[in-house]
């Protein structure tokens, strides 16, 4: 009720015919134009939305939690749901690939494609943050799309580094094999060190490396040899690299050489058995094994 | 000098909204309700039975000869299959309706909106349900204003009832595209699981379908359509409009003074007055104030009208289809001229068969192989532990053809770099050999494999060939080979 009805003096507007508010500022009045009548309607409506929305979802917050509503629903079994019937749609694909052998896995198009998908988001979410979102590493992390592998490249043989890990210690089937630190714990003067290092450089055939020092061959087969072995190529039971190759995980100038003989150590990736399923590490595994460098 | 300057004085305030009255069309029969009764049976089969006409496409095929088929992401129109990739023939066709529209609207004003428009078919057969419920716009009237008695009650639910089945079916003709009709109709009728969607979508068009055929009618002409407001921008002079004859009908009287007027050799107007042009007007529109943004040109007036003109003795035609320029050239007692060429339509007119003529042909030359090749972008180039340089590439092979096909791939450029594709082994002929499925896309990882990186390291130009063992088709990509 307006206050123009309360002190009974409605005025309406000769020109328009509509009462005015009484409110008049230099002979300008103030129509008093209804509203139109959809519009209280909708604004009814949605009062009466908001009512009946407040009585079957939760809706007021109490002490402790809040209102159930009366539909009984909830965010969290609504997500629960919602990956349920995720799982329910990938369901036989998912059982294909957990049936199927790992190594025939790329030879069936549908297969190579389901278990690649799935294993490029289980990548994406749980391997990326090291080895990088396209698998291409870092310093320190493996690149995986190359062809040179630390524990191996086979399938079986990626697959058991997912599930147990690198250096590990929470698995016990983790990969093992730490280098000492030659320099830090004496067991190399760093006269010594420069003298191996500038060997593996010269045997690995890079552009800027010196000429060979029979010193430095002869520290690297008393010290090096029975990891790297005497070629130089490495030794994947104990994830030791390969010396004389193309790829550097912590860079080929000499610094990076020294440094790692001085500090020894290794990289360490943790162990996804129990942490994701079997069939999501098989999936990873493929994807990993169809980068490129799969053997 | 427009028509509503020779139109009778309207009154000096007219309202930028008209107030909402209700509008109760009378019932008329004629010439222009006939070609609208025929229209309207023509456009609402196409509508209601196109889902199910039938179209044989192979096997493995959907059968519907119109489909929409959005989880698998296929338009099938006929004999034309559209993938996604393809929409640009959906613009295409967007753009000729549009241009369509210009045209008629350039030769005969708003056909479209009086005759073939969906507002107005279905506004038609709602008004003719109640018509045939309520009786005629008299009737309507006297019974809407009057109290409410059980027969009122009857006859308004039977009318709405009936209103609601007919935008239910019209619902349930729309889900109809979308999925193989047979099978949907059996699945809705027997309340399979599975179609709730579909449920959803017809209450949702049996919504939309009462309220603006049932409910609002005109308004949505009048308040809702943008085509009144670019109509009246590109209408001209010389485009045919449901027009009233100021220069016959002007001064308006009644019969008896007219014929007192013409027994002494006066002019006099032949508009009686009897205002039913107004009365079977669906929009309530008075013809005789000049074109208006109201007027969707349903020709109605023109049969109420040619009725009366009948009855008392005087020619038809007092209002029909005219032009601006002719309205003006009869007031000056100049002869009628038309021109239906002109500038405008055969501009319209060359662009819709050059657009047309351009998708057709598109349309009948178009590949049904294609082969796109996307770099791995991450990581860019790999080097190998024996200095060799591998790129990566995802290719997708797409068989538009309704049969498997196998297709030997090939690779140039990057001299000499090795081949190879993830588990795609080469046969015994050294060809990699990727079958792709009956209308389906495959996915491959190709590797290029190069030896040692030269001293420039300009990428090298690469190019994929498909090639369809058998038939030799081909289908050919192009990519680079970067260096690190």
């Amino acid at each position: 009720m307006s206050i123009d009805q309360q002190v009974n003096k409605v005025r309406i507007d000769p020109l328009s015919g509509v009462p005015t508010t009484g409110h008049e500022w230099d002979g300008i009045e103030e129509l008093n134009t209804p509203l139109p009548r959809w519009w209280v309607w909708t604004f009814a409506a949605t009062v009466v939305w908001s009512i009946a929305y407040c009585i079957v979802y939760p809706a007021w917050p109490l002490l402790h939690g809040a209102t159930e509503g009366l539909l009984g629903w909830h965010s969290r079994t609504a997500v629960v749901q919602d990956i349920a019937a995720l799982q329910e749609t990938r369901a036989p694909i998912l059982e294909k690939i957990k049936n199927a052998p790992i190594d025939t896995i790329e030879k069936n198009p549908e297969l190579l494609l389901a278990a690649r998908t799935v294993g490029r988001v289980a990548f994406l979410n749980n391997c990326a943050a090291c080895h990088g979102a396209g698998a291409q590493g870092a310093k320190g992390y493996p690149n995986l799309n190359d062809d040179d592998w630390l524990w191996g490249g086979k399938l079986s043989d990626i697959r058991t580094t997912i599930e147990h890990g690198v250096r590990w210690d929470a698995d016990k089937d983790t990969r093992s094999g730490t280098m000492p630190a030659f320099g830090r714990d004496g067991l190399l003067t760093p006269q010594q060190v420069s003298e191996v290092a500038d060997w593996v450089r010269t045997m690995a055939d890079l552009p800027d490396a010196l000429a060979p020092e029979p010193a430095g061959e002869k520290l690297y087969n008393d010290n090096c040899a029975v990891c790297h072995g005497a070629d130089g190529k490495g030794n994947q039971s104990v994830g030791a690299p390969n010396l004389f190759d193309a790829i550097w995980l912590y860079g080929s100038d000499k610094g990076a050489i020294v440094n790692r003989i001085m500090q020894g150590g290794g990289g360490v990736m943790p162990a996804w058995k129990g942490r994701l399923d079997d069939t999501t590490i098989k999936a990873l595994t493929v994807y990993a094994h169809s980068l490129g460098g799969g053997q | 000098m427009s028509t509503s300057e020779l139109a009778p004085d309207s009154g000096d305030y007219e309202p930028l909204v008209a107030p909402a009255h209700k509008v109760y069309p009378k019932k008329v029969d004629g010439e222009f309700r006939r070609i609208k009764w025929g229209i309207q049976l023509f456009t609402l089969a196409i509508y209601y039975l196109l889902p199910f006409v039938r179209w044989h496409r192979g096997p493995n095929e959907p059968t519907q000869a119109v489909l929409l088929d959005l989880p698998h992401r296929r338009f099938y129109f006929f004999f034309i299959e559209i993938w996604p990739q393809e929409v640009y023939y959906i613009t295409g066709l967007l753009i000729i309706a549009a241009l369509t529209l210009f045209l008629m609207n350039a030769v005969a004003g708003r056909i479209w909106c009086g005759y073939m428009c969906p507002q107005t078919v279905w506004t038609d057969l709602f008004l003719m349900t109640e018509r045939w419920i309520e009786g005629d716009a008299r009737d309507r009237i006297r019974k809407d204003a009057g109290p409410w008695t059980w027969r009122k009650i009857r006859e308004k639910l039977t009318k709405h009832f009936i209103w609601l089945l007919i935008a239910w079916w019209t619902g349930g003709a729309w889900v109809l595209y979308f999925a193989d009709a047979p099978t949907l109709v059996h699945s809705l009728a027997t309340f399979a699981p599975g179609s709730g969607e579909a449920y959803i979508w017809i209450g949702i068009l049996t919504f939309t379908t009462y309220v603006f055929a049932g409910v609002m009618r005109e308004g949505v002409c009048l308040h809702m359509c943008p085509w009144p407001r670019i109509q009246a921008a590109l209408t001209d002079e010389y485009a045919l409009n449901v027009t009233y004859r100021y220069d016959r009908g002007e001064p308006r009287q009644s019969l008896k003074q007219a014929a007192a007027l013409r027994a002494k050799g006066l002019p006099a107007g032949d508009c009686v007055d009897c205002g039913q042009c107004v009365a079977v007007c669906p929009t309530g529109v008075d013809i005789r104030m000049g074109a208006s943004l109201g007027c969707i040109q349903c020709g109605l007036c023109i049969d109420a009208c040619d009725a009366i003109m009948e009855k008392i003795d005087r020619p038809p035609r007092l209002i029909g289809y005219d032009t601006e320029m002719n309205i003006k050239r009869r007031a000056c007692g100049q002869p009628a001229v038309y021109k239906p060429i002109r500038v405008r339509t055969v501009f319209y007119a060359v662009l819709i068969i050059g657009i047309g003529g351009f998708m057709i042909f598109t349309l009948a030359t178009r590949g049904n192989l294609h082969l796109n090749v996307l770099h791995d972008r991450n990581p860019l180039t790999v080097r190998l532990s024996d200095g060799d340089v591998r790129n990566a590439y995802t290719i997708r092979l797409s068989n538009m053809k309704p049969e498997t096909r196998r297709f030997a791939l090939e690779v140039t450029g990057a001299a000499g770099a090795q081949v190879e594709v993830v588990g795609a082994p080469r046969d015994a002929e050294g060809r990699i050999v990727i079958d792709v499925g009956a209308d389906q896309t495959r996915e491959a990882r190709v590797l290029l494999t190069a030896r040692g990186a030269p001293a420039d390291k300009t990428p090298a130009p690469v190019e994929f060939t498909a090639r369809e063992i058998g038939s030799g088709e081909s289908v050919t990509a192009r990519d680079a080979f970067l260096w690190p």
